[in-house]
């Protein structure tokens, strides 16, 4: 059972390990005067620089699938360039906007999360290999939905173990998989389930299976797959269709006016 | 001035980041696939001019959609090279310091060999000589089914060499840290590991061996391109 760090401040949620250093640099936002010195400190040329290197910084993480943290970005890129972090990242989404069709996403106003998410609808039959973990995280997000946001961890395990097994040939270990891997890249999150002794957990779709998952398309799946209008369940059919809500927040800069 | 990007250029460079090496084959369907989603127009045989116009874009990030021949087939693949990596460090969230100083060596092993090729022994006998954490030969011999498996190295018949990924996604470290120990193919000019060498010692030219399938072809008595003396070696079959 791998040791998983339990933040104190959260409702018994299993949550992965930190995976870089935790003394915290303290960053705040800068005022505009220091924006305005830093500006004039670096030619564009230079800036557009570390922009590169913050977009390569950030998707070797999402690579892994991993959130990206501002402190960081901030300690290991930035550094000398924090006080017009604004401008960087005010860079850095254009670009991955333009050139790659991404948008970086905080998912934790709090401690300054970032994801990618795709802006480019996911295809079906698309060129290259078909990833079998997809398939699988698929089926489980599947099962979410149709129980209505939450299932737990014991019964997504037995329906797992009648799928493919405690072992499989390509992903190892399943429930490592499942609860490590899945949950670690913000697919899954596991939520303990109060009063239980003891202790259970339930999984509902993370924060990034939210933003890159369409319920629409799941639900959709499943009528194919029990030959029924996915109408005929009306309460996800619902959840499904209905309009987004507000736009979670980008790392758009906000000068303070001081 | 090049074209703008569009979604079809997007699809097609977020694919070459999660594939990581694709044959030409699989690129071309890649390219007339992301045309048809985003119903953009897609010319045969202006695949390269597609990957041009992604490339202009990815320049100031030093990235590079790259192509480079496999020196099994013959065949060239696609892949997305980082060109300021100065370091394996690509590999480092896969593999630990150890780890990666014994495929640094196993490299080392490669270009210094006559035919590109190491044996599983002498890579084995390297893993008693790292500086960082030495690694037991049933360590060793697990790092390099990993570094097959994770399509790094080839193996065949218990030798290892270069994959085609490798060599293109690992260029620019590799030119870097070898420069004048690297063979150079006399025909495509681009690196060569696996190759044949000119007999002739004041020759030594180096070429592919699907270079070299497809220059002697059909030649009833094979020269050197260079000195003119015989090509003493077997001429290779063009593999399709």
């Amino acid at each position: 059972m791998t040791q998983r760090k339990r933040l104190s401040n959260t409702q018994g949620r299993r949550s992965d390990p930190l995976e870089e250093d935790d003394s915290d640099l303290t960053f705040t936002q800068p005022s505009t005067s220091q924006v305005q010195r830093g500006l004039d400190k670096f030619t564009g040329s230079q800036m557009d620089q570390k922009a590169a290197e913050v977009i390569q910084y950030i998707l070797v993480k999402d690579q892994k699938k991993i959130p990206v943290r501002r402190a960081d970005l901030v300690k290991h890129v930035l550094k000398d360039y924090r006080y017009i972090y604004p401008e960087i990242m005010k860079r850095v989404l254009q670009t991955f906007d333009q050139v790659f069709g991404l948008k970086l996403v905080e998912i934790d106003t709090k401690n300054h999360l970032y994801i990618l998410i795709n802006k480019l609808e996911p295809q079906e039959g698309a060129a290259g290999p078909p990833n079998p973990k997809m398939g699988l995280l698929f089926v489980i997000l599947s099962l979410i939905f149709m129980k209505r946001g939450a299932v737990k961890e014991s019964e997504c395990f037995q329906c797992l173990l009648y799928i493919c097994g405690e072992r499989h040939e390509q992903f190892g270990d399943v429930k490592k998989l499942v609860t490590d891997e899945f949950v670690r890249q913000r697919y899954l999150e596991c939520v303990r389930i109060p009063h239980t002794e003891p202790v259970e957990f339930e999984f509902h779709w993370g924060q990034r299976a939210e933003l890159e998952v369409s319920k629409a398309k799941i639900l959709d799946f499943m009528g194919e797959l029990h030959n029924q209008d996915p109408q005929t369940w009306s309460q996800q059919y619902k959840e499904a269709h209905a309009p987004p809500p507000a736009a979670p927040s980008t790392s758009q800069p906000n000068h303070s006016q001081r | 001035m090049p074209p703008h990007l569009g979604d079809s250029h997007r699809r097609f460079l977020q694919s070459m980041m999660s594939n990581s090496v694709m044959d030409e084959q699989q690129a071309r369907a890649l390219y007339q696939h992301c045309c048809d989603i985003h119903k953009a127009q897609c010319v045969p045989d202006k695949l390269d001019d597609f990957i041009e116009t992604i490339n202009s874009k990815l320049q100031p990030m030093f990235m590079q959609i790259r192509k480079g021949m496999s020196e099994d087939n013959g065949q060239q693949y696609y892949a997305l090279v980082n060109m300021a990596e100065t370091d394996v460090t690509r590999m480092s969230s896969d593999y630990a310091d150890n780890e990666l100083e014994l495929f640094r060596k196993t490299m080392d092993l490669i270009v210094s060999s006559e035919n590109g090729k190491v044996s599983s022994t002498d890579v084995l006998n390297v893993a008693d000589t790292l500086t960082i954490k030495k690694l037991k030969k049933s360590e060793a011999e697990q790092v390099l089914n990993r570094l097959v498996q994770d399509k790094w190295l080839n193996e065949k018949r218990g030798e290892f060499s270069l994959s085609i990924k490798c060599i293109i996604e690992m260029e620019p470290y590799i030119r870097r840290m070898y420069e004048d120990q690297l063979k150079m193919c006399h025909i495509c000019h681009n690196v060569a590991f696996q190759c044949q060498i000119c007999d002739s010692p004041t020759c030594g030219i180096k070429i592919h061996n699907p270079c070299v399938a497809r220059y002697f072809k059909g030649r009833v008595e094979p020269r050197c391109p260079a000195c003119d003396e015989f090509w003493p070696y077997e001429i290779p079959e063009v593999r399709h």
